[in-house]
């Protein structure tokens, strides 16, 4: 599947682009889909491992499966832990 | 009601929106752009969205402060663009039967908006440096 990886904050400004094209086999998980990120966009690896990955709106967990034609976005940590 | 905005946020038309006969509390949090960072001096901000989740966290902010306290009506509204020291962020205002009660409901509200609401927002420093705040989950 071809999946279409929205890019927020840092993370859009490490990669230079608001969207990142990733192909993965059609049983992928979220893990493979960081692995691919994190391989195939070596820039975005660090903030990523401190990233969520949210699946049609929704904080997602790295054994979540990938549905076909779902909306994937990136999000770094926010900057709400502060008082 | 939840909205994301990039107009200057009327809080005086918020609080006035939360008003209800039946609600002798009325309680408003204002998160304005602050000019200091430990030593660092902030000129403006500027605040960027996952709008679609934003919008549905809010909304699902608003749902859980409603089924735990017994609110009248409740507003969460966050700018987005770019922000000069001292202007409003965000508000919430809450208004319920009781003081203690619109305290804690704006409380929770403001708290859970900070943690799980896709907004970042990107310091822009005095010495024309600029930085995304993305803090460690530790700190």
């Amino acid at each position: 599947m071809r999946l279409h990886v929205q890019l927020f904050a840092r993370a859009r400004e490490l990669a230079a682009t608001a969207t990142v094209v990733i192909d993965l086999p059609d049983a992928a998980c979220v893990s493979d889909l960081r692995h691919a990120l994190s391989t195939q966009h070596p820039q975005l690896a660090p903030l990523l491992q401190r990233s969520a990955l949210a699946v049609n709106g929704e904080f997602a967990d790295d054994t979540d499966s990938l549905p076909a034609n779902a909306e994937i976005a990136l999000l770094p940590p926010v900057s709400g832990g502060g008082e | 009601m939840i909205r994301l905005t990039r107009d200057t946020i009327d809080y005086h038309a918020l609080v006035d929106r939360v008003r209800c006969n039946h609600c002798g509390g009325v309680c408003a949090f204002l998160g304005t752009v602050r000019d200091l960072t430990d030593d660092k001096v902030t000129l403006a901000l500027d605040y960027e969205a996952y709008p679609a989740m934003a919008e549905k966290k809010m909304a699902e902010i608003e749902a859980e402060t409603r089924a735990r306290w017994p609110v009248g009506e409740m507003v969460l509204e966050h700018r987005l663009g770019h922000l000069q020291v001292g202007e409003v962020s965000v508000a919430v205002a809450v208004s319920c039967p009781h003081r203690a009660q619109a305290f804690e409901a704006c409380r929770h509200a403001i708290d859970r908006l900070k943690e799980l609401v896709p907004i970042w927002k990107k310091e822009n420093w005095s010495d024309g440096s600029n930085e995304w705040v993305h803090p460690d989950k530790q700190d």
